[in-house]
């Protein structure tokens, strides 16, 4: 409303009589509240003048109910003369849904023990869901299988283009900066102990093991996880996962099935580009840095990395793609409520498919030592 | 309630808006005036640019050309300041309701004042507890999200935001779409009470007859473009535009005449 010029006041001109003026709007309420508070009523018979009040609405409505139930409670005998009769009518409006306020909040935020207990709970019913999640896709899967013609080529095509080809430049982008550094960190060591010609293995070796499948893996948990969780996320809040099941679509053959069949073959086609460009890059830096040229660097190449080193980074990609999308779409599923619920799942999603990419690496090297690979 | 209520005073008046999207014409040149204090309602066919002229008026949308002025301020010149000035005088309850999904009901209803004004918490919960109550939610409602109400009590939760700072002017996009006859009718109950009880003037868009014929002051009839009849809906009733003529004549139309008491049953079903 209209910012009101004059502020609101009670006044107590005699002993019986309160008088009120000014207007009594959302903008000026909130000065007259304490004065209100301290008002102690001289007797118990008083008359309350309301032709000064030159403007009411609701909150002044409320304050001043409240003034005068507070005084009513007290014993007091109120009668209110003079007020316009349209502030009137909604000073009784007013008080015909006073009797609806809700009791006081009476939820307390959970301390100490508490507090544990319910994220532990959290945490287990996440983590059966997801078992489930995970034992009803390979359910959907065994069945897609038992008919094959139920599974959706078109859609696997449609995503191995957009999470695989559409995510070339940026993979080969990265893998190659990361081959420079890696080259550049070890080129002052091994010039020390004049072993340059080392810096084949020490580049073709870590990109081909760890950093290529782990740089493309991230890459995609950030690019594609998010989008599945966001996708699938937003389709439940707007109802369409429910349509969809409605229609007899089993949401999980046409959204999950085809991303992570996708992505198994995208995921480790990727991490063979993401070794070319990061060796290539080792090879740019040891040539500038080092001195030891490309045919130098790829005749030691073929002796000193073997085939396993490549087919062990190779071997981890479809793990982290069925990570990757499981993940993504569990958490797009969970989406519950609105938009704020769309964008917390989808960050959840992709934390938490970086961080269990990362431990099943460290899994993996566990077990490649232990078989001595 | 401070505003002196002047009969025929136009709150909002439209002069010559043309509205066109691409090489699509929606509005061509349309002149349309709302009065002080009267339920307007604006109804057509789909597509007769209903929701677009509506969005016009709110400042989310410009027409292409022509005028459009809101409690007597231009719209077409408002500097930032005067349109966030002119925005707090009026209330908007969208289709979908447009609460927040992250914030409770309460919050919602809220958050205006907690914008606009200074005043306390505290008070503001009061205020927003009572104005739920006004529009007939129980207050356990408050402190739900929007996600957990049913289409109703969204509605409802809606509208009590729209009204948290007192505005002049109140917009209801479909307000009784998708609503059953029950609920319908609480909307159309407090219709009428908010207008008795604040003077406030309500621009609606609906296809709800019953609403139409128990609250409605005037009703302006949209179709190719312009406005091609204005009137309470007995006088409409006795247009013979073809656009005005398709929304009596279809069964529907007719119930709820009847209903209204505008025709014997008599004449409503002959066979
Ligand atoms: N952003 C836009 N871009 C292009 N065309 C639009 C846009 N918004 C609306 N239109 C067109 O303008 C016309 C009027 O749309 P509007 O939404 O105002 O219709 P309406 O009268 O509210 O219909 P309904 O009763 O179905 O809600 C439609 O033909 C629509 O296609
Ligand atoms: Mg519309």
């Amino acid at each position: 409303m209209k910012p009101s010029s004059v502020p609101p006041a009670i006044a107590q001109p005699t002993s019986r009589e309160i008088m009120l003026s000014g207007a009594w709007t959302v903008n000026g309420v909130d000065a007259i509240q304490s004065q209100l508070d301290a008002f102690v009523p001289a007797q118990t018979a008083l008359d309350v003048d309301g032709a000064g009040i030159e403007a009411l609405d609701t909150a002044g409505a409320w304050i001043l109910h409240k003034f005068l139930a507070r005084l009513r409670d007290q014993g007091a005998v109120v009668e209110v003369h003079n007020l316009r009769s349209e502030f009137a009518r909604l000073l009784e409006v007013v008080a015909e849904h006073v009797a609806d306020q809700p009791a006081p909040a009476t939820s307390k935020s959970p301390t100490g023990f508490a507090h544990i207990g319910r994220n532990t709970m959290a945490g287990m019913e996440q983590t059966v869901a997801l078992f489930s999640f995970v034992g009803a896709s390979a359910s959907a899967f065994g069945g897609c299988l038992a008919h094959p013609s139920r599974f959706r080529w078109r859609a696997i095509l449609f995503n191995i283009r957009s999470a695989g080809f559409d995510a070339l430049p940026i993979v080969g982008l990265l893998s190659f900066l990361l081959g420079i550094v890696v080259a550049y960190q070890g080129a002052d060591q091994l010039r020390r102990y004049g072993a340059n010609i080392f810096v084949v293995d020490l580049v073709g070796l870590s990109m081909l093991r760890e950093f290529a499948p782990l740089i493309t893996a991230i890459i995609i948990a950030g690019r594609s996880g998010s989008a599945y969780a966001a996708q699938i996320g937003t389709m439940s809040v707007t109802e369409e996962i429910d349509a969809m099941r409605t229609i007899g679509i089993e949401p999980l053959e046409l959204l999950v099935l085809p991303k992570i069949m996708a992505l198994v073959i995208a995921l480790p086609l990727l991490t063979v580009f993401a070794d070319v460009f990061g060796v290539f890059g080792g090879m740019i830096m040891a040539r500038a840095q080092l001195g030891v040229d490309f045919s130098e660097f790829i005749h030691r190449f073929a002796k000193a990395i073997s085939v396993t080193a490549y087919l062990v980074g190779i071997g981890k990609a479809p793990a982290f793609a069925a990570i990757i999308t499981v993940i993504g779409c569990f958490q797009g599923f969970r989406t519950k409520g609105g938009a704020d619920s769309v964008g917390r799942q989808t960050t959840r999603s992709v934390v938490q498919s970086i961080f269990l990419v990362i431990v099943v690496d460290a899994l993996f090297s566990i077990a490649f030592s232990a078989l001595g690979i | 309630m401070q505003n002196q209520i002047i009969p025929d005073e136009a709150v909002i008046s439209l002069r010559k808006v043309s509205t066109r999207f691409g090489d699509h014409l929606v509005h061509s040149e349309l002149d349309l005036d709302v009065r002080r204090a009267e339920v307007f309602a604006l109804i057509g066919g789909s597509g007769s640019g209903k929701s677009t002229l509506l969005r016009e008026m709110i400042l989310l949308q410009r027409p292409s050309s022509g005028t459009i002025q809101v409690l007597g301020v231009d719209l077409h010149k408002l500097g930032a300041d005067e349109a966030r000035a002119l925005r707090l005088r009026w209330g908007v309850m969208f289709q979908q309701g447009g609460l927040f999904g992250s914030l409770t009901v309460k919050e919602n209803i809220g958050l205006p004042l907690r914008e606009h004004t200074q005043l306390r918490d505290g008070l503001i919960d009061e205020i927003a507890a009572w104005k739920l109550s006004l529009t007939g939610l129980a207050p356990e409602v408050g402190a739900q999200y929007p996600s957990e109400l049913s289409g109703g009590m969204m509605k409802r939760a809606s509208l009590a935001r729209a009204l948290a700072l007192d505005p002049e002017l109140l917009f209801l996009d479909e307000p009784t779409a998708g609503l059953d006859p029950d609920s319908a009718a609480g909307i159309d109950e407090l219709v009428r009470k908010l207008r008795d009880l604040f003077g406030l003037t309500i621009v609606m868009i609906t296809h709800d007859l019953d609403l139409l014929w128990q609250v409605t002051d005037r009703v302006a009839v949209l179709a190719e473009g312009k406005v091609q009849g204005l009137g309470s809906m007995t006088e409409l009733q006795k247009m013979d535009t073809p656009a005005i003529r398709q929304f009596f004549d279809g069964p529907r139309g007719r119930a709820a005449q009847q209903q209204a008491g505008q025709i014997p049953t008599l004449v409503a079903s002959p066979f």
